[in-house]
């Protein structure tokens, strides 16, 4: 019984952290289900696609390597090349995701950028049991991922209503997440470094392209810099 | 594409998706003190990460071409101010969003 309220206190406390993430993703998950119908694959691609990679940009990428001639060894250093910003989740999530036992395989195996934005940031209450709030994030969070394109998948082009803009919600997001941070440290070294790196690299490399180059150039300033930042304090 | 190929391409997204996703946790060990150098870097890692997705979503905007940027500029500057004042993220999310479908749907 008691565990039953331990799990029910931390869905409660969860869900309301997923909600932007619910209209994000099913808006995303029915554009990206729909985008699949319409090349040709039925709604089985997108649901099995969203449960074993449940990684957005990387499904919609997956579509025109299925379309094109089977080159494995490209597909899989593309593949890395998407996904390598994990690295940099799973570095800072090292310590809060320690100690959770076999919830700490599942909070792995979902950490998608939405799911590390909330379980990163958001303040968990005292009285809330951290490793089932954080379990329940991710969950919530693939849940609405998989329902939304695989709804997509099955529905394809059956939406006519004007949905136009609505994927701002995960740039709203986002901003929001960028910004909490912001006030919750007391010096801004590192968000500048993220935001001018990233701007610098976007300039250079492309929008197809600069992910990759940016992370390896916040990593040398962040190596580099150490020091000093370290000495001003004030990392949340 | 045959079935299999198609298998073994989406088997190599889930594969090379979970080494990035796992590689950290299998490098450094639950049980030993994760070195000062990663503690350090899992610190100062988030703030530069969100900066980067913020610039991630918005890599597709040109300032030069199009509606040059202007409505997302606007869009931003709704949700922060609304964040600042009521500090609810749902609303700052909902607002800033609904403000940019506004924005170019009638608008732009």
């Amino acid at each position: 019984m008691q565990k039953q309220g331990i799990r029910r206190k931390a869905l409660a406390s969860a869900f309301p952290h997923t909600l932007p993430i619910f209209a994000g993703f099913w808006f995303l998950g029915m554009a990206y289900g729909i985008y699949m119908n319409v090349s040709g694959f039925s709604f089985w691609y997108p649901m099995l696609m969203s449960i074993t990679v449940f990684g957005g940009s990387l499904e919609f990428v997956a579509v025109s390597m299925l379309l094109s001639s089977f080159a494995p060894l490209q597909t899989f250093i593309m593949a890395l090349m998407i996904q390598a910003r994990h690295l940099f989740y799973g570095i800072a999530m090292l310590d809060k995701y320690k100690g959770m036992g076999w919830k700490r395989f599942y909070l792995i195996f979902g950490m998608c950028d939405e799911s590390f934005s909330i379980n990163c940031t958001a303040r968990i209450p005292k009285d809330v049991d951290k490793g089932w709030f954080m379990f329940f994030v991710t969950l919530l969070n693939q849940c609405y991922w998989v329902t939304g394109s695989t709804l997509g998948g099955i529905l394809g082009s059956l939406f006519t209503f004007n949905t136009e803009g609505l994927d701002f919600v995960m740039t709203a997001m986002f901003v929001v997440i960028f910004l909490e941070q912001w006030l919750k440290e007391k010096r801004h070294y590192t968000a500048l470094i993220g935001v001018a790196a990233s701007v610098a690299c976007l300039l250079i490399f492309g929008a197809d392209s600069f992910l990759v180059p940016t992370m390896a150039c916040i990593l040398c300033m962040l190596a580099f810099l150490r020091k000093p930042i370290e000495k001003a304090g004030g990392l949340a | 594409m045959t079935l299999t190929q198609q298998v073994i391409t989406i088997a190599l997204c889930v594969l090379a998706t979970m080494a990035t996703r796992f590689l950290p946790f299998l490098v450094f060990s639950e049980k030993r003190e994760t070195p000062p150098f990663i503690q350090y870097l899992g610190k100062a890692l988030p703030a530069a990460i969100f900066g980067m997705l913020v610039v991630y979503c918005l890599k597709n905007v040109s300032l030069t071409g199009g509606t040059h940027g202007i409505p997302e500029a606007i869009a931003i500057a709704v949700t922060v101010l609304l964040h600042l004042w009521k500090r609810q993220m749902l609303l700052s999310i909902a607002g800033g969003t609904v403000c940019y479908m506004l924005l170019i749907q009638l608008i732009f």
